[in-house]
């Protein structure tokens, strides 16, 4: 690679550079060669670190003022929220920041799949992020516990709940994970701890995770590989960081109306009572984000089955780059898998619905057919429908179909319309 | 040469000594670090409560708090308590009969952990199809004993440790 051949201009910093070579890996990351076809859908990228470092940074101010004890933890978020100067508008940016960090995970996520990210050679990167992704959910989820209201406390109880469901060492699990004999102090302390925790896992791991992106480089809307640098690319500074940038800006546009307009609008009226262990409330839903798996948890009517389906819906996409058996990556040359990826699409927003609903009647109906479905699609469609399906030609470059024909643009495009 | 590199020698030994220490070592220096997040000797110490229950009506039930969980103490009617136990046990997903889960001589007293053996929220009482409880987390049905008899839970509500102190007192724990 190029890297090696750089050399700082300036004395003192070919002196530190040769003592650590930072420099070199700044260099890197400027000119990084980045496909030049790459559109909006790959600026999420930028825009989960944004949240990322927003939610530790909130975070760690919040701390400051919070105190993790059960008989206090409610009454200290009605004090950053009162009291602390600007405390109301750390939290709110805290707590609809989580909001804002799953939907840009998702749309990263779902990017993914349709461009075919997770393939070969870029495993690696898909497995990193969805680690990522759990250490997401882990995070959120003990962070939501932190005010001690009642979603919180009934939230807590029914998910630490479905460690129980474990034959024989359940009920260990649940009392050790608890540090009592329900939901109580210890394990508000505890999830306090691992909550200032894992975003900095996260942090180690996002590392990891642009490292491995690195080494193959991009993936592009039209999923071939490329010569890189060549005609094909551009450098990542300042393309990319000025996309990067402008997206964000929208993205930031919409997060800070959530921020100033409607700041409860994600959240359950509920947790604005304080925690009380002698009554459930009603109806209780985790926050949206968790909905899809939430209704494929109470699809099952036995509680053991609908713990392992839960947690494998979401192991199964470790091994997605291994049941895709489809050698295109870019879901623009694969005309059935398209498809099938919009019904999957549906499908996951269809269980996400029956989530926040109760587990009744047509809902509940509805949420086994999503339940079904959701695995069907990873365990069926995506092996036979790569064997199947015949993909459409494929360019030889990003610049090939553009050139080779006189300068018609949609050459790939019309190839796409064909079918 | 073979021959000698098969050989035991008194390398291979040292080896697996120093693995061998090496791990419990390790074992002993992990075991303190996960065994700290168990109920600490202050939770442990909340484990009995003494509770009157001497106001309570026939028909009515109270809640009390028992290690940060809610326990239901019901005194139950002559009806209810036939009710109960003319169940056939072919109808229940966990069979025990009712006379297996209360005290002798005390059978109108259901004394039970008032948590769901789903995913551990707290039953409304007089609800669901079964007269006795109602879980409005995932919709489990028990009935006037306490066993689940529809919906997703796999067990009949728990049964604590209790005994009556006097006529007028139990001791949960």
């Amino acid at each position: 690679m190029s890297d090696q051949e750089y050399t700082p201009k300036s004395k003192a910093g070919k002196w530190f550079n040769d003592r650590l070579p930072l420099l070199t890996l700044g260099s890197h990351l400027t000119d990084y060669p980045t496909p030049k076809n790459l559109n909006y859908w790959w600026t999420f990228g930028g825009i989960l670190t944004f949240c990322l470092l927003t939610q530790i940074i909130t975070g760690i101010v919040l701390a400051m003022h919070y105190v993790a004890h059960a008989d206090l933890a409610f009454a200290s978020v009605e004090h950053i929220m009162r009291n602390v100067n600007y405390g109301w508008l750390i939290r709110y940016i805290h707590s609809n920041g989580a909001s804002m960090f799953f939907l840009a995970v998702y749309i990263h996520i779902f990017r993914s799949l349709f461009y075919g990210s997770y393939k070969s050679p870029r495993e690696v990167i898909w497995i990193i992020g969805l680690l990522i992704y759990l250490l997401m959910m882990a995070t959120a989820f003990m962070g939501y516990v932190l005010p001690w209201g009642q979603m919180s406390f009934w939230g807590a109880t029914v998910i630490t709940s479905l460690f129980s469901a474990i034959p024989l060492i359940g009920e260990s699990i649940t009392t050790w994970l608890w540090g009592a004999y329900s939901v109580d102090n210890p394990t508000l302390n505890r999830f306090f701890s691992l909550h200032y925790l894992f975003p900095f896992l996260i942090l180690g791991l996002v590392v990891l995770h642009i490292w491995a992106l690195h080494v193959p480089g991009n993936n592009n809307p039209i999923g071939i590989d490329l010569k890189k640098p060549s005609k094909d690319t551009v450098p990542f500074h300042p393309y990319i960081t000025i996309k990067d940038a402008f997206a964000l800006l929208l993205f930031m546009i919409i997060f800070s109306g959530f921020v100033f307009f409607s700041p409860n609008v994600l959240g359950h009226s509920d947790n604005y009572i304080p925690a009380n262990p002698l009554v459930t409330p009603a109806h209780i839903v985790p926050e949206w984000y968790l909905l899809p798996f939430y209704a494929i948890l109470r699809s099952v009517p036995d509680k053991l089955g609908g713990v392992i389906l839960m947690f494998g819906s979401i192991f199964i996409l470790f091994v997605l780059p291994w049941l895709d058996t489809s050698k295109v990556r870019s879901a623009v040359f694969r005309p059935m898998y398209r498809y099938f990826y919009w019904i999957f699409v549906v499908d996951v927003l269809l269980l996400g619905y029956m989530g926040a609903m109760p587990a009744e009647g047509i809902y509940l109906a509805l949420a086994r057919i999503g339940t079904i479905y959701y695995f069907l699609h990873f365990i069926v469609v995506l092996p036979v429908v790569g064997l199947l399906e015949k993909t459409d030609p494929v360019p030889m470059s990003i610049s090939a179909p553009v050139l080779s024909s006189g300068g018609d643009p949609a050459l790939a495009k019309k190839d796409y319309d064909k079918i | 040469m073979s021959k000698e590199e098969k050989k035991v020698n008194r390398r291979d030994f040292l080896f697996t000594a120093s693995y061998t220490v090496g791990a419990v070592g390790l074992g002993a220096v992990v075991w303190p670090l996960v065994h700290q997040m168990n109920p600490d000797k202050a939770q442990q110490a909340l484990a009995t409560t003494e509770v009157d229950i001497s106001q309570i009506e026939p028909g009515k039930s109270i809640t009390v708090l028992w290690r940060g969980k809610p326990v239901f103490l019901k005194r139950r009617t002559q009806e209810e308590i036939t009710e109960a136990r003319s169940v056939s046990l072919k109808d229940l997903p966990d069979p025990q009969k009712d006379e297996d889960r209360v005290k002798q001589g005390k059978e109108e007293w259901l004394v039970m952990l008032g948590v769901c053996t789903h995913l551990g929220c707290v039953p409304l009482k007089d609800k669901g199809d079964f007269k006795g409880w109602f879980c409005p987390c995932h919709g489990s049905h028990y009935d006037l004993s306490g066993r689940i008899r529809k919906g997703p839970a796999p067990t009949n509500m728990e049964i604590p440790k209790f005994e009556f102190v006097d006529n007028n007192t139990i001791k949960i724990g």
